[in-house]
């Protein structure tokens, strides 16, 4: 460490000089991005949540694993999980904060300059690969060292935020100045590594892309020091942690457990709710967390769900640091939970819904679930002990009567001899068949705004007017859930005789009520309805989506990762229940209250369905790259260096795109000019990829078990797109257009998240997904972007739900696979000049949360694909559609190492000419085993043979790299 | 004891009332073409059914005064419904049936159950209209039973699920289905009944088996699951229902009674009218 001293001037003035460049363009081009994830996480693109998905992902496998070694190890991997959060947390900051950099004071610039400098220093010293060695002492040198600059470099970007964003400048300014020194040390680390990799190849066209920079670095080094190396980042940031309570703001919050207890818990400032989450349950000893969650209440007193993937701050806001540890997901079997103790505290939940009234029951049912509580706590009934009062300190119904305590009395004696584990599954066991069990109501309004509730629930949406269960749709019915504004909607596949889907729309309290609803729906369906382990590990392409999506594992993955569960039953101490009565504060009976939301019913469904199309065929007209849609990880950077976000985004007129406030207007520009350069870069660079793909995925090596290389394997993709055609589509775009997109089955079916080897990739799905939903009204486009600025969250999200898994087999080289019946069509587009421009707003925020600093090194093409996806309304089988409407579209998707997409298009333009187009995408996919060059030669030209017309418009090359070093340790 | 905990089809008495001698010239039809009830006939088959219940299953008989004044009287199902330990006692949807619910409220209390009243003079139910699967209620909306009548008794029973199922061209629910079985609902083939498997099917969680038969009357039977007999069902008589009977047959694992109800199905009337069936074993 010593040596690096000297390097300090260094760093900090050449920097300064060589950055400007660089500098200016990378903030313009973050800018809008910028405001959109401070402004409003809600907001804030995909990526962003792609990568904390996966990042959760990993955390959360790790336990898993962990699990396998001894009790001891457990206790080990636990950190781990925090790690990763806080990596990813760090990461988005440093992204965060670049934007801002013009704001900020001279002394907090220079850190943000520096991690350009360093970047740029890689280049500049290409052919440096002496510093190697240097770096690999570096990372041997003692613990602390590393960890030291980590946090240091954390706490400068905290400085910065705070400044930027808000309050307590002068404790981290403190704490900043106090780190300067340290901090110099770490550019000057990084400067090396940097420079290390950069030697092997070209400079990265990007600078932002030092994410991925940072992992290929780590491959490099690998050869030497492969441990050490990989985990690098992890480790560093492991580290960090541990430390971290020392230097960085901690804040104290309260978790409120399910035995009633108040749990308080040391946080960093801006931690994200994994991190909570995961220290909530190494505090209870749970190892089968993913069926539990933490709530908040915000101001309505609405229970809110923690997003483990996001920052607490950020989502709780100004509500105090107050949370409740909960049943998430309400296990069908609770039978089928491998450990007692999760059973236990499922039971305790279950207590808790009895007592305040939210799991109704009858009398008899209370009177008998109170008695294996009785058990469960107390053992066997015994007279001399248990008079006649010791009852009435459980709470056993909402409304406790005398009549109910003696029934639970007689009902406790004769079950003598049961242990409490035996008596808490016997609980369970009639619990479960509760027909309330499990669903989670939210109050509503249908079309004739009758006040109804909706609940949800493992097996799809019940919808309820007052006690009665007036109508059930089943996930496998369900083909999308969208919500916009305070509407949220569904839509139903076509029943038997039924020709056309349907609509459904309802309407929430408020937006805020429709968005959550929203987000449950989606982690619902996500949990219990994606299990489709037989699918091809291949086919996942998510053609749609908000940013938002159930981060965690699935129901069958959390069983399957129980099965690896392997230590004594451990030890827990049964709470009375007597607490948990009195700490309930305020009964929510099952009420359906009659009058709750403002407004009237939804009549919007009509408006919804048959949207004008005209806004699609501006973006028909643009063609996509063809994104690399599947196996989209961690290390996913924007090639366009944006990223579609929000989804309305794209349905911005170039007007309206005026009228915007974000702010960064000149970026834009510029900004299409980078797109167009980096195209063909990507192309260029084909070569270098391949070399690439060849390097062995290093985390593979280092992995121990199969599970571990599962989920460090690097993954690489090539994209080639080629279209043909036929007739121009252009320049039909109708800016007032209500255009709303629609995801084709088909392309519903792709939406599966197959789990892999054990392995949950949710992200990948959502990659390609700039999930638009762009039918706003052009007049409410002004509005929502407003309130975007605001941070309020806004905006329409869809999710489309995987079809019935039988009705998606995807076989390898099945191509069959076409419905006729779904007109919709999704289609891809990334380059449109006019899109482009909408974009940027949005797209930025995925940008700069990719521009880590953490640079080893750079070399590789890192090309990101952006997606967005535009899908065609449904023509309504008649065939009198409007001029420039989409007639017919058909996917035909075809598998095996390619991917080849066929999509094809006909229209009417106006004047009654249908035009057709073929679009055709091969997507190559797979581990650095193949040789890509060869498969994308033999791709292009067996396309060429069937379309000798056809030409290649874009290849792209994308590829991914897991973001899993953190796995084991 | 606790309804979940109870089998499906496990019953120890049986609530029954015989046939008024008003019933052939008063009591209410749907289709007043009918031929003319034979009383004696009628009263015959009454006798057989009880017998087939009291000495055939072994259940207790609980057998209500006949009260001529009350010509629908004879058909009990409709005045309650029992499911577990709870009774709820009906607002039946025939103006003139009201009066029946009394002694049937009262046989019921002397079974110690507990008793829910329809309080609510917006509500009506008749129990023929109500279908328990075993896992849930399904509530047919008649002409004599209303949304009301159905929410009061979702409140009645609470573990479980009750949804409603819209009845055009039947008298109740239970006119053209009913329960073989756990898990197994017969259903007839008309289009009313196919139109309610729909709506069944659509609001479950559960799956059930289905039997359909052409008759939609003979869709109408009893379920009992009885000791030492296994799975029982009474179902209508293959002079009634011959093509019906067929497929009945074809339940090997079930205990096949045929039981005429020749006359009183001239009223409407259908096997599970008549009785109102409880299960009162301790519980263990």
């Amino acid at each position: 460490m010593t040596t690096e001293v000297g390097s300090e001037t260094e760093v900090k003035k050449e920097p300064e000089q060589a950055e400007e460049q660089p500098q200016t363009q990378v903030e313009t081009e973050q800018r809008p991005e910028q405001q959109l994830v401070d402004g409003k996480q809600e907001q804030s693109a995909h990526s962003t949540d792609l990568k904390q998905v996966e990042e959760e992902q990993n955390t959360q496998e790790s336990p898993s694993t962990q699990q396998k070694d001894t009790t001891a190890a457990s206790e080990q991997v636990s950190p781990a999980p925090q790690e990763g959060r806080a990596g990813v947390e760090k990461k988005e900051e440093q992204s965060g904060s670049k934007g801002i950099a013009r704001f900020l004071p001279p002394w907090l610039k220079k850190q943000k300059s520096q991690s350009h400098v360093e970047q740029k220093k890689s280049q500049l010293k290409e052919g440096e690969t002496s510093k190697n060695q240097i770096q690999e002492k570096e990372e041997k040198s003692p613990p602390q060292s590393p960890f030291k600059q980590q946090s240091t470099e954390k706490e400068g970007e905290e400085a910065r935020k705070d400044t930027s964003v808000e309050e307590k400048e002068e404790n981290l300014i403190q704490d900043h100045q106090q780190s300067k020194q340290e901090e110099t040390k770490v550019d000057e680390k990084e400067e090396e590594k940097l420079s290390v990799s950069s030697a092997e190849t070209q400079p990265a066209k990007e600078d932002q892309k030092e994410e991925v920079v940072e992992k290929d670095s780590d491959v490099k080094v690998e050869d030497k020091k492969e441990e050490d190396t990989i985990q690098n980042t992890e480790v560093k940031t492991d580290r960090s942690i541990q430390k971290v309570p020392k230097k960085m703001k901690t804040f104290v919050c309260k978790v409120t457990l399910l035995d009633g207890t108040e749990y308080p818990c040391e946080l960093e400032k801006r931690a994200k709710g994994q991190v909570l989450f995961t220290k909530i349950c190494e505090h209870l000893n749970l190892l089968e967390k993913d069926y539990f969650g933490l709530t908040y209440r915000d101001n309505a007193d609405q229970k809110n769900w923690l997003d483990p993937a996001k920052e607490i701050k950020r989502q709780i806001r100004s509500l105090p640091w107050q949370f409740a540890f909960n049943v998430k997901f309400y296990p069908p079997d609770p039978s089928q939970l491998t450990e007692d103790i999760t059973r236990y505290f499922l039971c305790l939940q279950l207590r808790q819904d009895i007592a305040v009234g939210r799991l109704p029951c009858s009398f008899v049912t209370h009177a008998l679930l109170g008695s294996y509580t009785l058990q469960a706590e107390l053992g066997d009934y015994d007279s001399e002990e248990h008079r006649h009062d010791y009852i009435s300190e459980f709470q056993f119904a909402p409304t406790q009567t005398k009549e109910l305590e003696d029934k639970v009395v007689e009902l406790h004696k004769t079950h003598r001899g049961l242990t409490p584990a035996q008596a808490e599954a016997l609980f369970l066991e009639n619990a479960k068949k509760l027909s309330m069990y499990g669903v989670d109501l939210h109050h509503a309004k249908d079309s004739e705004g009758v006040d109804i509730m909706l609940g949800v629930c493992a097996n799809g949406l019940l919808i309820y007017k007052d006690r009665l269960r007036i109508n059930r749709f089943a996930w496998p019915k369900i083909l999308k859930i969208s919500y916009k504004r305070s509407n949220f909607y569904i839509k139903i596949r076509p029943g038997e005789t039924e020709q056309f889907e349907s609509t459904i729309g309802f309407k929430l309290p408020n937006h805020r009520s429709a968005k959550r609803l929203w987000k449950v729906c989606v982690e619902h369906h996500t949990f219990f309805r994606l299990i489709s382990p037989e699918q091809p590990p291949k086919a996942k392409f998510l053609t749609l989506g908000s940013k938002f999506r159930y981060s965690g594992r699935t129901q069958a993955q959390t069983r399957q990762a129980s099965t690896l569960i392997d230590r004594p039953a451990p030890f827990f101490e049964r709470t009375s229940s007597k607490r948990l009565s009195r700490s309930l504060d305020g009964v929510h009976h099952f009420t359906f209250p009659r009058s709750k939301s403002e407004g009237t019913g939804t009549k919007e469904l009509k408006q919804l369905q048959a949207p004008a199309v005209s806004a699609t065929e501006q973006i028909l007209q643009q063609d996509s790259s063809a994104p690399a849609v599947s196996d989209l990880k961690a290390g996913f950077t924007d090639e366009d260096g944006k990223e579609p976000g929000s989804p309305y985004k794209p349905t911005l007129s170039p007007e309206s795109k005026s009228t915007e406030k974000l702010k960064s207007e000149m970026g834009r520009e510029q900004e299409i000019d980078t797109q167009e350069t980096m195209v063909n870069e990507e192309t260029t660079k084909m070569s270098a990829v391949s070399q690439r793909s060849e390097s062995p995925s290093v985390a593979a090596k280092s992995a121990e078990g199969g599970e571990m290389k599962t989920q460090l394997r690097e993954k690489k993709e090539e994209t080639i797109v080629v279209r043909d055609v036929s007739t121009s589509s252009d320049s039909e775009s109708e800016e007032e257009a209500e255009y709303r997109p629609q995801v084709a089955r088909k392309d519903v079916d792709q939406i599966k998240e197959e789990p892999e080897e054990n392995e949950y990739l949710p992200v990948r799905s959502l990659t390609s997904t700039a999930h638009v939903d762009v039918k706003i009204p052009v007049e409410e486009k002004e509005e929502l972007e407003e309130k975007i600025e605001k941070g309020g969250m806004l905006g329409e999200e869809v999710y489309c739900t995987t079809a019935e898994e039988k009705e998606e087999p995807k076989v390898n080289g099945d191509v069959s696979h076409i419905d006729t019946d779904i007109v919709t069509q999704v289609i891809c587009c990334s380059e449109p000049p006019v899109v482009k421009t909408e974009m940027v707003t949005i797209s930025d925020a995925f940008a700069s949360q990719k521009s880590e600093i953490s640079t080893k090194e750079v070399p590789i093409v890192h090309t990101e694909t952006k997606t967005i996806t535009y899908e065609a309304a449904e023509v309504d089988g008649t065939g009198d559609s409007e001029p420039g409407v989409l007639m017919t579209a058909q996917t035909i998707t075809s598998e095996s190492v390619c991917t080849t997409t066929t999509t094809q298009i006909t229209k009417t333009v106006k004047g009654g000419v249908s035009e057709t187009r073929i679009e055709k995408r091969i997507v190559i996919t797979g581990d650095a085993d193949i040789d890509h060059d060869q498969a994308l030669a033999q791709a292009i030209k067996e396309a060429k043979e069937q379309h000798p017309d056809m030409s290649v418009t874009r290849v792209v090359v994308h590829k991914e790299t897991e973001l899993t070093e953190e796995g084991d340790d | 004891m606790a309804g979940l905990t109870v089998g499906f089809g496990e019953y120890t008495h049986a609530i029954v009332r015989g046939v008024p001698a008003s019933l052939p010239k008063e009591a209410l039809r749907m289709n007043e073409a009918n031929d003319d009830v034979d009383l004696a006939r009628a009263r015959r088959e009454h006798e057989l059914y009880v017998g087939v219940l009291m000495h055939k299953l072994g259940l207790q008989i609980v057998e209500l005064p006949v009260d001529d004044s009350l010509p629908d009287s004879v058909f009990v199902e409709d005045a309650a419904v029992v499911c577990g330990d709870t009774a709820l006692i009906t607002r039946p949807g025939a103006l003139g049936r009201r009066k029946e619910t009394e002694i049937v409220k009262k046989a019921l209390t002397d079974l110690h159950l507990n008793i829910v009243e329809m309080i609510d003079e917006s509500a009506t139910l008749d129990g023929g209209d109500v279908l328990f699967t075993g896992r849930e209620f399904f509530v047919g909306l008649s002409k004599r039973t209303n949304q009301r009548g159905a929410e009061i008794l979702a409140d009645a029973f609470k573990d479980y699920a009750v949804s409603t199922v819209p009845i055009y061209d039947a008298l109740h629910l239970k006119s053209f289905c009913s329960m073989a079985g756990p898990g197994l609902l017969v259903i007839g083939s008309s289009d009313g009944a196919q139109k309610a498997l729909k709506v069944i099917q659509q609001m479950s969680d559960h799956r059930y088996d289905k039997l359909t038969i052409p008759d939609d009357a003979a869709a109408n039977c009893i379920y009992l699951n009885i000791p030492n007999k296994g799975h029982v069902l009474l179902h209508s008589t293959p002079e009634e229902y011959p093509e019906s009977s067929k497929v009945f047959e074809r339940l090997k694992d079930h205990m096949l009674i045929p039981v005429p109800l020749t006359q009183m199905a001239k009223v409407d009337g259908s096997l599970s009218c008549c009785s109102i069936l409880v299960n009162k074993r301790r519980e263990m």
